[in-house]
């Protein structure tokens, strides 16, 4: 008992289990979400909703963040590539470091601090105030209702703010490159044409913000719904939102690169 | 109607309600009194099937609510209308929209149907001029008659009011409590009001239960309540602060509490 290891195994013993309860009812709610799907996607309109608030309201700053970090990329890019006299392959390093990586995983961590926070904090409230137990009341499933045209609204939304996100910041590699560093236009465009491949790169990418996404709303909702409904309850859930799907993402890009580009 | 049968529930170790037992009956208006913390919102929930008893049996028309499992409890919510204590009304909903909520996601009217009945439901609470407004601009007692007017949107057979005067001007109070009565005799169903408002619902109900520690500790008319001798009831009713009902909640001396004297 005394032992200083068998104490810290002790002490090792309640988190553990309460983050494995954790992600167990995580795992139900999800199963709850799933099967009330359909009824909230055949009103699409509530999603349509959800995809405006998660989606469209995220796009200037995916916009602008994707067209900065395009131009650093292309800077930094082109003092490396100079050494080597590579410098025409620019444009092949933007693209590919956007649309394999940065682009996905980027665009998911912007996500999930501007929408997934958001969500959290209006479910949480929403429970908070009895507008969860109100609905239930009437009859009407909260899950169906408000639950899971939220996720599906963060699932549809994610892929789509990525491809932006990755498309500004080949635009920005293209203003620093071509207009500021003086690059020739025509080999910038046909190398990255010629180097990128569609199923290889853009598709892996694809995949991987369909993951992130389907993993963010997933942590956004859940947290909001699981919130203790005070007020310290609603602003830790929308802090373990951001904190989690940051984890997460960064945990299952690991992963998913492992398998896409090693063949593992 | 509704029926508890010997219901026992706690939320932890400290039990809230303790066997006890009650019914209402179609037609009837009743009122259930007893101080805050007593439990009463704890019943209504019940009653909801949102929590469970431990022990015994709640009655909604004849099934055993604790027994139900998702898809019966759906169904037979819809036969319960609830006004909650706060209100809790869609903060991103109009006032209109919170009043259509019911009717647009549960009953398939036509948007026209929706529109008139809306403007009814609101006009009966008074609020009709209210409509374009979002909650966040109401007062607590105008969000309440809101609330009210949602409650009722489908016609329930069976209502349950958690509190429905508290926060009311002495006006609305009149026209809510009539509200009441007028919908409970007209749809022929039950209605359950929780209540501090004595006179209030004195003067609306059949039948009153007196909650105190988890337990109904008298009931009967108003009639046999006003000439009740019975010190719980005397006490709620005349307001004294001295009786078995403590206005303090279990605690530690008040003089040992302030330093004020040695326990
Ligand atoms: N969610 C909860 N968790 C733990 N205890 C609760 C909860 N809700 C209410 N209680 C406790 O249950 C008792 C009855 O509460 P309630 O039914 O809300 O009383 P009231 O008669 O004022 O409506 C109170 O003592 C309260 O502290
Ligand atoms: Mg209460």
């Amino acid at each position: 008992m005394t032992n200083p290891l068998s104490r810290a195994l002790q002490s090792l013993g309640a988190p553990v289990t309460n983050a494995l309860i954790k992600l167990g009812f995580a795992c139900r709610f999800l199963v709850s979400v799933l099967k009330v799907s359909p009824f909230a996607l055949c009103r699409f309109s509530l999603t349509m909703r959800e995809i405006w608030f998660a989606g469209v309201l995220s796009v200037l700053i995916i916009v602008v963040s994707g067209l900065f970090v395009g131009m650093v990329l292309a800077l930094q890019g082109y003092e490396t590539l100079v050494r080597f006299g590579a410098s025409s392959s620019l444009g092949v390093l933007v693209a590919l470091s956007l649309v394999r990586e940065l682009g996905p995983v980027i665009g998911a961590l912007l996500f999930a601090s501007r929408a997934g926070s958001a969500i959290t904090a209006e479910i949480g409230l929403m429970k908070a105030t009895e507008q969860l137990s109100a609905m239930e009341m009437m009859a009407v499933n909260p899950v169906a209702r408000v639950v899971a045209p939220k996720f599906w609204g963060g699932v549809i939304s994610m892929p789509l703010l990525a491809a932006l996100f990755s498309a500004m910041g080949i635009f920005g590699g293209y203003l620093v490159g071509v207009q500021l560093l003086g690059l020739d236009a025509g080999s910038f465009w046909s190398q990255m044409q010629s180097a990128v491949d569609f199923r290889l790169d853009v598709v892996n990418g694809v995949i991987k913000s369909v993951c992130f996404g389907f993993a963010v709303s997933l942590i956004a909702v859940f947290e909001g719904y699981d919130a203790p409904p005070t007020a310290e309850g609603v602003s830790g859930a929308t802090t373990r939102t951001v904190v989690t799907s940051a984890l997460v993402i960064l945990g299952l890009d690991v992963l998913l690169t492992a398998f896409m580009f090693r063949g593992i | 109607m509704v029926v508890f049968d010997d219901v026992s529930f706690g939320y932890g170790e400290q039990p809230v309600l303790r066997d006890l037992s009650l019914r209402i009956d179609r037609g009837q208006v009743v009122a259930i009194m007893g101080g805050s913390g007593s439990g009463k919102t704890t019943l209504l929930k019940l009653i909801g099937g949102q929590l469970r008893a431990r022990t015994g049996r709640v009655l909604v028309d004849g099934d055993d609510v604790g027994t139900m499992n998702e898809t019966t409890l759906y169904g037979m919510r819809r036969k319960l209308g609830m006004l909650f204590q706060f209100g809790a009304l869609f903060t991103d909903l109009s006032v209109y929209d919170n009043v259509a909520f019911p009717l647009r996601e549960r009953g398939k009217l036509p948007e026209s149907v929706v529109r008139d009945l809306v403007l009814m439901k609101l006009h009966a609470v008074g609020l009709r001029g209210a409509a374009q407004l979002m909650p966040a601009e109401l007062s607590g007692g105008m969000a309440r008659r809101v609330a009210l007017a949602r409650a009722i949107a489908l016609d329930p057979a069976i209502m349950l009011y958690d509190e429905p005067f508290t926060g009311l001007d002495p006006i609305s109070l009149g026209v809510t409590g009539q509200l009441i009565r007028e919908l409970n005799d007209a749809l022929g169903g039950a209605s359950i009001v929780v209540t501090h408002d004595v006179a209030e619902s004195l003067a609306i109900v059949d039948y009153v239960y007196f909650l105190a520690d988890g337990a109904v500790v008298a009931q009967g008319t108003p009639d046999e309540v006003r000439a009740s001798t019975h010190p719980f009831v005397k006490q709620f009713i005349n307001a004294e602060p001295d009786g078995p009902v403590p206005f303090h909640r279990d605690a530690e001396p008040y003089a040992t509490a302030l330093n004020l004297e040695r326990p």
